[in-house]
């Protein structure tokens, strides 16, 4: 069933990703963000319909820490807002539904995150099994390495082809003033095998904003729109145990939802933290090699947490803004080894 | 185009109870999805996407909890959304639900919300020390007496209603099976005489802590024609939220508040809330906020809503029912506090809500907040659809 009405991403903000941003609270992080994608529309926070923010208390280590950002924002005369404990792919996805409504025309979607103040491999056990699993503290990189193993054994990948993805990755962010890390970084000592610190994501703190609008309100205030034309998400059994780590079954079943696989598209920016991951989605998404993948250097190159799935959505964007893609496919995870992902098919109108 | 009208046809609840140690989160969770699916008729194959909320995650002390419960909750091959909007979440999850059904996203959704208190300690989870902000040490009442002793002051409210309010939410506690406090031999001399905490809100006049699990099963109109019972429909929902503190802030009688329940009025058709409103799920921690925000709401002029509560105007068969289901003073497993007001508004409006049912309600407001007054989630529903 096509949506009830067209809905774009007009405009898109992020920080300079950072490896510690202790001089900054996240509400003075996200602020010149905010400001970027209102003043790119000429937009005021009076002006915007609805409001839908990503982030999580368990990365600021308080609860309710997302009350202090809306303060920030100005939530005065009271706004309608709402907020997801996800990515801020989520939040746009939220944010997307309620245009579809007709009750918002416009909505400012952000999001943030800092990894800098605490252990993130450690933090990120806390989202596993509580009874079963968390007690034993498997991290995040840990997790992913078994990803990792079961490609290379099922034939999938090898190490040397995984080192080639870090490699074009980091090559590609060179042209991405906001990316961490921009130059080609040595493939490393093993982190845990078979991932190599090249094969790994950079730490840091972000934020990011995306500002939604529909139909014709997106016409007056983007000079290309950024329509999107289908967005889904799907999640998957927590238990590695259950699953085949060699397989996305959600992304590729979220992907035909959006109807990524009706026509090709030529740009696609993946959140894959972990170079084992771009080899999984890209099999899910049947992209081919003439699929401009992660240009902006990807999660590879800037991975804040929580803000990483809305900045590739930002990314995909931002380049149909420009005229350099005119179908762009957008790709946002979730939880352990790709549980849960968000696929976004982005298009500009035909030139 | 129109949106999609909505329809709630299934209601599930556990027994809220102080301590659930009986079951994991995914059993709680899943034996209030379980009960309103089989009030729908339906199975997990019906469902097309999951919404879920809870209040913050320190509350049980795991990230993100809705991955781990994405088995328990059939929501592998599905999408799977987590809202977190403070004390609201419970109303705002029900809206978002709502909403991807009325975006014509989905057909038919579960949405859920949830607490289990008992896995770690909320008065802990909201007083983590951060620099340069001001700690809740004291809790949540400590943040909420001075606004009651402002009421009281501002409109001259006699010292009495606090005690009226609890006294009649624990009693109707008592008709409803899942009532956390059932206090069988509470009187309201019992009330007055329980230990002051907050001056000037009593023991007797707080909510306790819970563990609890509310889920709904909401579907488009082709799904409420296939519904076994009588579906209620959602005729109006809002969120509203504003800063947590600033110079121009109402803590008595938040704009947020006043703005949400408009916008509801407004796509419900409501001219007189008063009048054209049957009965009301609020969300009253401490029972002073139930005639504050029946002025918030517009059910009473400014200064008047102690007036209702005094003259029995709220009570199960009074004028204006206000918590049929014994509300938050008797049941608070914080995140699904919400969906609770909301789902039992759904109840009243089926027909189905038991021994509390109020007779022929016909339309009912479930209305939510959280954090320091200043997020507001609200809904209408009715019996019949919407006529628009």
């Amino acid at each position: 069933m096509p949506p009830i009405r067209d809905v774009a991403v007009i405009a898109f903000g992020q920080t300079d990703h950072r490896r510690t941003s202790d001089e900054l609270s996240e509400v003075e992080m996200l602020m010149p963000v905010l400001h970027e994608v209102l003043d790119s529309t000429g937009l005021r926070t009076s002006d915007i319909d609805f409001t839908c923010s990503g982030s999580s208390d368990y990365l600021a280590g308080r609860a309710f820490s997302f009350t202090m950002a809306l303060d920030g924002v100005g939530a005065w005369p009271p706004i309608s807002e709402s907020h997801v404990e996800m990515d801020g792919a989520w939040a746009l996805y939220e944010a997307w539904t309620k245009l579809l409504t007709g009750e918002a025309d416009t909505a400012l979607v952000y999001a943030y995150g800092k990894s800098s103040p605490g252990s993130v491999r450690d933090v990120l056990t806390r989202q596993l099994d509580p009874y079963y699993v968390a007690p034993l503290w498997p991290d995040s990189v840990a997790l992913a390495a078994l990803q990792a193993r079961a490609l290379i054994d099922a034939g999938d990948t090898d190490e040397p082809a995984l080192a080639g993805v870090a490699a074009r990755s980091r090559a590609s962010a060179a042209a991405n003033s906001h990316a961490q890390l921009r130059s080609p970084v040595g493939q490393g000592d093993y982190l845990v095998r078979p991932l190599r610190t090249g094969d790994c994501p950079p730490v840091g703190d972000g934020a990011a904003a995306v500002i939604l609008a529909a139909g014709e309100r997106a016409r007056e205030l983007c000079g290309r729109p950024a329509w999107i034309r289908g967005i889904d998400h799907r999640i998957e059994a927590h238990s590695l145990g259950v699953r085949d780590l060699t397989d996305s079954p959600s992304t590729r079943l979220a992907a035909e939802r959006a109807g990524a696989f009706e026509r090709p598209v030529d740009t696609a920016e993946l959140h894959a933290p972990f170079t084992s991951q771009e080899v999984v989605l890209r099999k899910a998404l049947r992209l081919g090699d003439d699929v401009d993948v992660n240009p902006s250097g990807g999660a590879l190159a800037a991975n804040p947490v929580m803000v990483a799935g809305l900045v590739r959505i930002g990314e995909a964007a931002a380049r149909i803004h420009r005229g350099a893609s005119d179908r762009a496919l957008a790709h946002a995870t979730s939880g352990p080894c790709l549980q849960q992902n968000l696929v976004a098919v982005l298009e500009g109108d035909p030139r | 185009m129109s949106k999609e009208p909505v329809a709630v046809v299934g209601v599930g609840q556990t027994k809220h109870v102080a301590a659930r140690r009986d079951v994991s989160i995914a059993g709680l969770v899943r034996e209030a999805a379980l009960r309103a699916l089989t009030d729908a008729e339906l199975t997990w194959a019906d469902i097309d996407a999951v919404v879920i909320g809870k209040a913050p995650d320190f509350f049980e002390g795991v990230m993100m909890p809705e991955l781990y419960l994405a088995d328990a909750l059939g929501a592998v091959g599905k999408p799977m959304l987590r809202v977190h909007t403070a004390g609201s979440v419970g109303g705002s999850t029900a809206l978002v639900a709502t909403q991807l059904v009325a975006g014509r996203v989905h057909g038919t959704v579960l949405t859920l919300a949830f607490e289990k208190q008992s896995e770690s300690n909320a008065m802990w989870g909201l007083s983590l020390p951060i620099p340069f902000q001001q700690p809740l040490l004291a809790g949540a009442g400590g943040f909420f007496a001075p606004h009651v002793r402002a009421y009281m002051r501002r409109t001259g409210a006699p010292d009495t209603v606090g005690s009226l309010v609890a006294y009649k939410d624990r009693r109707n506690a008592l008709k409803n099976p899942y009532a956390h406090l059932h206090e069988h031999d509470i009187t309201l001399e019992k009330v007055q005489a329980s230990p002051m905490l907050w001056d000037p809100i009593r023991y007797s006049e707080t909510c306790p802590s819970s563990d609890g699990a509310c889920a709904m099963v909401l579907t488009d109109r082709a799904g409420a024609a296939r519904s076994p019972r009588p579906p209620a429909w959602v005729h109006g929902g809002a969120m509203r939220s504003e800063p947590t503190l600033f110079a121009g802030k109402d803590c008595v009688s938040p704009r947020a508040g006043k703005d949400c329940a408009a916008d509801v009025y407004r796509q419900a058709g409501i001219a007189d809330p008063r009048r054209d409103i049957d009965a009301v799920e609020m969300y009253v921690p401490f029972s002073w906020y139930e005639p504050m925000w029946l002025e918030n709401l517009g059910f009473a002029d400014e200064g008047e809503g102690w007036k209702l509560t005094e003259s029995g105007v709220t009570e199960l068969d009074g004028d204006l029912p206000v918590n049929m289901s014994g509300g938050v003073l008797s049941t608070n497993p914080i995140g699904a506090s919400g969906m609770i007001r909301f789902a039992e508004a759904a109840l009243q409006v089926r027909g189905l809500a038991g021994e509390h049912q109020v007779e022929g309600a016909r339309r009912a407001l479930g209305h939510a907040y959280g954090g320091g007054s200043q997020f507001f989630a609200m809904w209408l529903v009715g019996a019949e659809p919407p006529s628009s």
